[in-house]
């Protein structure tokens, strides 16, 4: 289990800064001279906060928009080793840990759901 | 100001938040938040979010290793987790309702108690081998690679471990950090593991913590690409060159020139807050 789940973690985060400075490229190239507005929290259009509004956002070439794919691959990341977790337990019959692991998928989902409020 | 000039400021800043993190072991979230509000006067909402995101980044990356050379201890850390996860989207949602000038003064409180502990030496727990009967249950109990070989160790007082590593989370979830000397506490001296298991199952939980809390950021809007990249970048560089450099210099002086650093930065996020500006 050591093994994949160190590789799962590496994979994760390499990709992730990939697609990140892929996108800074796009991003930074197009927007560069542009004016930051960060004083006052406005927050981020609705395309930018949900998985399918990012992925949208990505595939039409928005710079923001794959930079944004690779910070969420980067909040993958730890829930595909949970996921992993499950599934190992899952397999040796520790029903205990299954149920640990479960709770904690849970958890990492209601957070992307958009919390408990 | 352009974009351009503001990405690199804040990626050279983060590099640097990123170095004094991972050499005074407060990690680099830490520094990130003051970094961001009190120097570019970013809103804290989004300097929490931007990072969580590298918190996410650099505990994954060590814990890759960690895992690897069998000092984590899986079990552990699953069970923990589920402490730090609902504590760390308790804390989220609380951070969404609280004005930034509060969570600006908690922020500081936090930073100052961080740079005492991080300069008091380790204090060393006795060997424990009484068996715990929770802990037996729950098959807690495990071993770690020592220089003569592998060595077990015996787990103890997992209700207040539990409850400790739930308070983590909110801090998590709340401030944007890792929270990783809480979840130590937690571990090495509550629970009585290893220090070497405790600092690298800390390591392990605080990704699955963060990501947990950055979930929310993400989906209110708190979390900016063109913030969060340099930030998310900087750091990563700036932990993995200072985990270089702490193998070859010593650090207890650094240490404590850090140490008084963060103070006085502690004292400034607590002076916006009261004073407004966060």
């Amino acid at each position: 289990m050591a093994v994949h789940i160190s590789t799962v973690l590496r994979a994760g985060v390499t990709l992730a800064t990939a697609f990140v400075l892929f996108g800074a490229t796009l991003y930074l190239s197009r927007h560069g001279t542009t004016e930051p507005l960060y004083e006052a929290f406005t927050g981020e259009p609705e395309a930018l906060r949900s998985v399918a509004g990012i992925w949208g956002a990505a595939l039409s070439g928005s710079g923001r928009g794959v930079i944004q794919l690779g910070l969420l691959v980067l909040l993958a990341t730890p829930i595909a080793r949970v996921a992993l977790s499950f599934v190992t337990f899952a397999a040796i019959l520790d029903r205990t840990y299954v149920v640990a692991a479960g709770i904690v998928l849970a958890m990492l989902c209601l957070g992307l759901a958009g919390g408990p409020a | 100001m352009n974009v351009l000039q503001l990405t690199m400021l804040v990626g050279a800043g983060s590099v640097l938040a990123g170095l004094v993190g991972a050499l005074t072991g407060l990690g680099g979230g830490v520094m990130i938040v003051p970094l961001l509000t009190l120097a570019f006067d970013v809103d804290i909402h989004y300097a929490i979010g931007a990072s969580l995101v590298s918190v996410i980044a650099t505990s994954s990356g060590a814990a890759a290793a960690f895992v690897r050379d069998g000092f984590t201890n899986v079990r552990i850390g699953m069970f923990l987790e589920i402490a730090t996860t609902t504590g760390s989207l308790v804390g989220a949602v609380l951070a969404g309702l609280c004005p930034a000038s509060l969570i600006a003064i908690l922020f500081g409180a936090v930073l100052l108690y961080s740079a005492m502990v991080s300069t008091a030496e380790p204090r060393r727990t006795g060997a424990d081998d009484l068996p715990d009967a929770l802990a037996g249950r729950l098959r807690m109990d495990g071993r770690y690679p020592t220089p003569a070989g592998w060595r077990a160790y015996r787990v103890h007082r997992v209700p207040l471990g539990f409850g400790l590593a739930w308070v983590a989370g909110i801090l998590a979830g709340l401030l944007g950090i890792g929270a990783g000397a809480l979840k130590v506490v937690a571990m090495d001296q509550v629970m009585r593991i290893p220090f070497k298991v405790s600092t690298a199952t800390s390591n392990f939980m605080i990704g699955v913590t963060a990501a947990a809390g950055a979930g929310v950021y993400l989906s209110q809007g708190y979390i900016d690409p063109g913030l969060a990249m340099p930030v998310m970048l900087g750091v990563t560089a700036g932990s993995w060159i200072g985990a270089r450099l702490l193998a070859v210099i010593d650090t207890r002086l650094l240490r404590l020139v850090f140490s008084v650093l963060v103070s006085i930065l502690a004292m400034e996020m607590i002076t916006s807050g009261v004073f407004g500006g966060a």
